[in-house]
């Protein structure tokens, strides 16, 4: 049977790579192989994982150097040779092996203001949004992020600026901006602008690059940009 | 890095940024035809001076351009300042505007000498 010498971060922030054999399948994923070393070689392994199908966004490792869903990542795409190295995110600490904490990625959400706030309680009707409208189509667009900071890992902005709020996050805040039924405008245009947020952005495009959902947070900076400069030309920011 | 400056700031020079870039790019591209034109017909300084001199609209349109200039480059000099170099945000500022302020009296002693040497 054909094998796949896998080499595996073992550790936290301190560590090293560990190597294992795992036998090759057709159709294997990452996540397969990665399930396999935990099931069968080192039963300590720590990773994260839950849908196996591309919905939760709690798999992603980096994979040869680039952050991916492990779960829907074939072996077969990534793999050199024989060779696969899988390590934890980057840009987040580690907990345990592939496992990082997610605490200030999501922190960073509420940081750019991601939360919808509504005037509207339960005894209001229905808000009535048409999806043809051009702020509701700029929401959509970026609205199925589920979350599972690929973009995070992948930017090189997040690497030498801790504080800067993220693709994600300020992916999030752009869909709120453009939800005409929400009420903290002013807040989060204050939230995203500046050096911690949309102005640090250089627009690489790593994250468009890769997210997984085909998403483009590098876009939804920019408009973020435009907004936040419309509204402090008007001495409103 | 330190967090100094607040996002309206931000939001008014990227602002700036963008429009001066948007004269900026007519500018290059009237600059460049003008220079393309005058080398190809074998123009003498002599010629190109006797052309300029005394010539508002040429004036007028290099000032602008000077100005754009001056506008643009020091957003992204107290940029690669303060990320490349390590400067803090006021350092950077300042450096940056020095430079601004060389670009606004070469420039405008070049439009000068221009239209009136």
């Amino acid at each position: 049977m054909p094998m796949l010498q896998v080499s595996i971060w073992r550790g936290r922030e301190q560590g090293g790579y560990v190597d294992y054999e795992v036998p090759r399948h057709a159709s294997q994923t990452v996540l397969d192989v990665v399930t396999h070393v935990q099931r069968h070689l080192e039963p300590s392994l720590a990773y994260r994982f839950a849908c196996r199908v591309g919905m939760c966004g709690s798999c992603a490792m980096s994979v040869n150097g680039v952050a991916r869903w492990t779960c829907r990542t074939h072996v077969a795409d990534v793999a050199v040779g024989d060779r696969l190295q899988v390590a934890p995110l980057a840009n987040l600490p580690v907990v345990k092996d592939l496992v990082t904490d997610m605490r200030e990625f999501f922190d960073k959400w509420a940081r750019a203001k991601g939360t919808f706030q509504s005037r509207r309680t339960r005894d209001d009707d229905f808000a009535r949004v048409p999806p043809s409208s051009p702020a509701r189509k700029l929401a959509d667009a970026g609205i199925e992020c589920i979350g599972c900071g690929v973009c995070y890992a992948s930017c090189d902005v997040v690497a030498w600026r801790p504080d800067f709020l993220g693709p994600a996050a300020l992916n999030r805040a752009w869909t709120l901006v453009n939800d005409e039924r929400d009420i903290a405008q002013h807040e989060r245009l204050r939230a995203v602008a500046g050096d911690a947020g949309c102005h640090a952005c250089h627009t690489q495009g790593s994250c468009v690059e890769r997210c997984p959902k085909h998403l483009a947070p590098a876009a939804a900076i920019a408009g973020l940009k435009r907004v936040t400069a419309r509204a402090a030309m008007r001495g409103k920011l | 890095m330190t967090m100094t400056m607040d996002g309206a700031t931000q939001a008014r020079r990227w602002y700036r940024q963008r429009i001066s870039a948007m004269v900026l790019a007519l500018c290059v591209l009237v600059h460049l035809v003008t220079i393309i034109y005058a080398v190809r017909s074998g123009l003498t300084a002599e010629a190109l001076l006797a052309r300029t001199r005394g010539n508002i609209a040429f004036a007028a349109f290099y000032a602008v351009f000077v100005l754009a200039c001056a506008v643009h480059v020091p957003v992204g000099l107290a940029r690669i300042g303060e990320e490349w170099l390590g400067l803090r945000a006021r350092a950077a500022d300042a450096a940056a505007n020095v430079f601004a302020l060389v670009i606004v009296v070469m420039g405008a002693t070049a439009v000068y000498a221009m239209v009136h040497g």
